[in-house]
C-alpha cells in the first residue's frame, strides 16, 4: 500500500515537472519565434525598404540662405549651409532662429527659390516656415525642413538656392 | 490505495448535497462531470440558437451586433471547455478504473477539486454577460488586437481559462497515475481497453499543452495591465505570435477532444458487432501517431497570416499525414463491423452515425488542408460546417453512445430504448439539416461570425435555423431518457451487453459497488 502510494507521488511529482517546463516553453516561444521570422528573414526588421524613386545617377547642390526683415532684430541662420543630394532622395537640415529682443514676437518665414523655377521642383514635407512661430524674449528654436527635390528637375539646374526671410507678424487684428 | 482505504472504514459517508461537494469517489465525480458537461451543453446549445435564429434571415432581427459576437465567442468555449472536455474527463472517471481493475483513481482529493474547479470557470464565464461592455466579443480564439481592447470581461476569460486550464492539468496528471501505477494484475499495456489507451495519450497532450495555453493568456493579460508588449505591435510585439503559440495549444485541444471520443467507439462497436476490435495494435499506434502528428501541423489555422511558401508546404503536408493513422482507425472499426453479428441499439446507432458523419468531417478537413483552398475558404461557413461535423457528430455523437452504452452499468437500469433510437435519428437527420447547407455557404462565400449576410444565403440559412432548433430540442429527450432510466428503469442485467468484454461487465454488478475492485481482479 504504501509502495503503491510511493509510486504514484513520484509520477506525480514527475508530471507537475512536465507542467511547470510546458509553462516555460510556451514563454520561450516567444524568443524562439522571433529567431526563427530572423533566421528565416522574414523578420519585419529585416525588410529594407529601397527608395526606387531616386536617381543616384544625378547630383543637385543645395544652397541655405537665412534673411531676417528690418522690422525683425532676430538672429537666424542654417546649421547647414551647403548639400548635395540626388533628386528624389528625403533630407532633413535644421535652421536656428533667436529672439534677441526682450519681448514675445511672432514672425513667419517666406521661402524663395534660385533659380526661382526651381521651386515648383523643390517639394518641402516639413518645413518652419509652414506654421507662425511665436519666440519669447530670448528665446531660442532649432526648427527642420524636410524636402525632396523631384526627378523631374529640369536637366540644366545643377544648383539650387533655398532663401528664408523672416517678417514680423503683424497681430492679426482679431478682435 | 491508500485513500479508498480510508473511505472503507467511512461507510456513513455523507448524503444530500455535502455527498456531492466533499466526494472523493470517482464514480461520484464522474457523475458531477457528466451532469455539468449535460448542463453546460443546454447553456452553449442556447447561445447557438440565438445565433441561428438571428440569422434565420438576412438584416438584423434578434440582437445587437455586439451581443451576436459576444454569442459566438462564448458559444465556442463554453462547449470547448465546459461540455466536451468535462463530458470526455465525466468517462475517464468511471471508466478507467473499472476498466483496468483499480479501487478508485489515484489521487481521489485532487480529482474532488480539478472538478469543483469546473463550476467556478463557467461561472466566471457566464456571468461575464452581464458585467459593463458584455462577454468577450473577439471569437474563442481570444486573438489580439482586439481582445488586448475591451473591457472587464476580457480578464474575466483570461482567469476562467487559467482555472479550467489548472483543472484539466490536475484531471490528466490523476489519469495518468491511475493508468500507469494501478492496473490489476495480469492487466498488461497492451490488453488495456482500447478506451483506457486513448485517454492515457489524450492526458499525456493536456500535460504538454495545458500550460502553453495558460502562458500565452498569461501573456495577454500582461500585455493588457502590465505594460508587457508581447503582443502590442505599437509596443514591438507580435500580434501573428499569439496566433503561433494559441494554436500551439489548439491543434493538440481538438485531438484532446476526439481521441477519447475515439476511444469510446473502439468499446461500443465490438460489443455491438460481436467481434474483438479489428486491429488493436494498430489503433493504439494510430492513437499515439496521431498525438504526436498534433504538434507539427498548427500553423494550418493560419496560412492566411503571411508565411513563407516553405512553411506552408511544411505544414500542409504534415496535416494530410494525419489522414493516415485516422483512415487507419475508420477501416479499423468497419472492418470490425464487418461479418459480425450486429445488432443496432442506440450505443451502436450513435457509434455508426459516429463513423459515418465523422469522416465526413474528416474529408472536409483535408480539403481545408489544402493551402491555396484553405486561402479561399478561411474563416467562411465551410470551415464551421467542418470543425461541427467533427465536434458534434464526432466527439458528442461519441458522447452520447458512450452515455447509452454504460448507463445501464452505471444506474443498473435499461434506458427507454424506443425514446433512446428516437433521440438518435431526430438528432442526425437535424444534424445534417443544420450543418450541411453551411458548406454551401462557405463554398459561396459566406463569412462566419457575422450577424447578417447577403440575399443571396437566405434560404441556406433558413434551413440551418430549421435544423438547429430541430437539432437542440431533440436533446431534451436524451434528459428525458437519463431521468426516466435513474428513475424507473427496468433493472439491467450486469453482463447488459453480451459482446462487451471488458472488466466493469464481465467482473462487476450493474450498478456496480460504491468501492469496486477493493481487492483486484486478476486478468486471464
Amino acid at each position: 500500500m504504501a509502495d503503491a502510494q510511493q509510486q504514484n507521488s513520484t509520477v506525480l511529482k514527475k508530471l507537475i515537472i512536465v507542467t511547470v517546463l510546458m509553462f516555460g516553453f510556451g514563454f520561450l516561444l516567444v524568443p524562439f519565434y522571433k529567431k526563427i521570422c530572423e533566421v528565416t528573414g522574414i523578420s519585419k526588421d529585416k525588410i529594407a525598404v529601397s527608395n526606387t524613386q531616386m536617381d543616384p545617377a544625378r547630383w543637385v547642390s543645395i544652397e541655405f540662405d537665412a534673411n531676417v526683415g528690418k522690422n525683425l532684430p532676430w538672429k537666424f541662420e542654417p546649421l547647414t549651409a551647403h548639400l548635395r543630394v540626388h533628386p528624389g532622395e528625403f533630407k532633413q537640415v535644421m535652421y536656428r532662429v533667436v529672439n534677441t529682443t526682450n519681448r514675445t514676437m511672432v514672425g513667419q518665414a517666406i521661402p524663395s527659390y534660385g533659380p526661382a523655377r526651381a521651386g515648383s521642383f523643390f517639394q518641402k514635407i516639413e518645413c518652419f516656415c509652414f506654421t507662425q512661430q511665436t519666440l519669447k524674449p530670448g528665446e531660442e528654436k532649432i526648427m527642420p525642413v524636410q524636402f525632396v527635390v523631384q526627378n523631374d528637375l529640369p536637366k540644366d539646374v545643377h544648383t539650387i538656392t533655398l532663401s528664408y526671410t523672416f517678417y514680423e507678424q503683424v497681430k492679426a487684428d482679431a478682435s | 490505495m491508500e485513500a479508498t482505504h480510508a473511505q472503507d472504514h467511512g461507510h456513513g459517508h455523507p448524503t444530500g448535497l455535502m455527498r456531492w461537494i466533499t466526494t472523493t469517489n470517482h464514480k461520484d465525480i464522474g457523475t458531477l462531470y457528466l451532469w455539468f458537461a449535460f448542463i453546460m451543453l443546454l447553456a452553449g446549445g442556447c447561445l447557438a440558437l440565438l445565433i441561428r435564429a438571428e440569422l434565420f434571415q438576412p438584416g438584423m432581427q434578434v440582437v445587437t451586433p455586439e451581443f451576436f459576437n459576444q454569442l459566438t465567442t462564448l458559444h465556442g468555449l463554453i462547449m470547448v471547455f465546459g461540455a466536451i472536455m468535462p463530458a470526455m474527463v465525466g468517462f475517464a472517471n468511471w471508466q478507467v478504473p473499472m476498466m483496468i481493475g483499480a479501487p478508485d483513481m489515484a489521487f481521489p482529493r485532487m480529482n474532488n477539486w480539478s472538478f469543483w474547479l469546473l463550476p467556478v470557470a463557467a461561472i466566471m464565464l457566464v456571468s461575464s454577460f452581464f458585467v459593463p461592455g458584455g462577454a468577450s466579443a473577439g471569437g474563442w480564439t481570444m486573438y489580439p488586437p482586439l481582445f488586448l481592447q475591451g473591457g472587464i470581461s476580457n480578464d474575466m476569460t483570461i482567469f476562467a481559462v487559467h482555472i479550467l486550464g489548472i483543472s484539466s492539468i490536475m484531471g490528466a496528471i490523476n489519469i495518468v497515475t491511475t493508468i500507469l501505477n494501478m492496473r490489476a494484475p495480469g492487466m498488461t499495456m497492451m490488453k488495456m481497453p482500447l478506451f483506457v489507451w486513448t485517454w492515457l495519450i489524450t492526458a499525456y497532450l493536456l500535460i504538454a499543452v495545458m500550460p502553453v495555453l495558460a502562458g500565452t493568456v498569461t501573456m495577454l493579460l500582461t500585455d493588457r495591465h502590465f505594460g508587457t508588449n508581447f503582443f502590442n505591435a505599437a509596443g514591438g510585439g507580435d500580434p501573428v505570435m499569439f496566433q503561433h503559440i494559441f494554436w500551439f495549444f489548439g491543434h493538440p485541444e481538438v485531438y484532446i477532444m476526439i481521441l477519447p471520443a475515439f476511444g469510446i467507439v473502439s468499446q461500443v462497436i465490438p460489443a455491438f458487432a460481436r467481434k474483438p476490435l479489428f486491429g488493436y495494435a494498430s489503433m493504439v499506434y494510430a492513437t499515439g501517431s496521431i498525438a504526436i502528428l498534433s504538434f507539427i501541423v498548427w500553423a494550418h489555422h493560419m496560412f492566411t497570416t503571411g508565411m513563407p511558401t516553405s512553411a506552408q508546404l511544411f505544414f500542409m503536408y504534415a496535416t494530410m499525414l494525419i489522414a493516415v493513422p485516422t483512415g487507419v482507425k475508420v477501416f479499423n472499426w468497419v472492418a470490425t463491423m464487418w461479418r459480425g453479428s450486429m445488432t443496432f441499439e442506440t450505443p451502436m446507432l450513435f457509434a455508426i452515425g459516429f463513423v459515418c458523419l465523422f469522416t465526413i468531417g474528416g474529408f472536409t478537413g483535408l480539403v481545408l488542408a489544402i493551402t491555396p483552398v484553405d486561402i479561399q475558404l478561411q474563416d467562411t461557413y465551410y470551415v464551421v460546417a467542418h470543425f461541427h461535423y467533427v465536434l458534434v457528430s464526432g466527439s458528442l455523437y461519441a458522447i452520447f453512445a458512450g452515455v447509452y452504452f454504460w448507463l445501464p452499468k452505471w444506474t443498473g437500469r435499461m434506458y427507454d430504448e424506443k425514446l433512446g433510437k428516437l433521440h438518435f435519428w431526430l438528432s442526425t437527420i437535424f444534424f445534417n439539416i443544420l450543418f450541411f447547407p453551411m458548406h454551401f455557404l462557405g463554398l459561396a462565400g459566406m463569412p462566419r461570425r457575422i450577424p447578417d449576410y447577403a440575399l443571396q444565403f437566405a434560404d441556406f440559412n433558413a434551413l440551418a435555423t430549421i435544423g438547429a432548433f430541430g437539432f437542440g430540442l431533440s436533446q431534451l429527450i436524451l434528459l428525458v431518457v437519463v431521468l426516466k432510466c435513474i428513475k424507473s428503469g427496468a433493472k439491467a442485467a450486469d453482463h447488459t451487453w453480451e459482446g462487451a468484454d471488458s472488466l466493469e461487465w464481465t467482473h462487476l454488478s450493474s450498478p456496480p459497488p460504491y468501492h469496486s475492485f477493493v481487492t483486484p481482479p486478476v486478468v486471464k
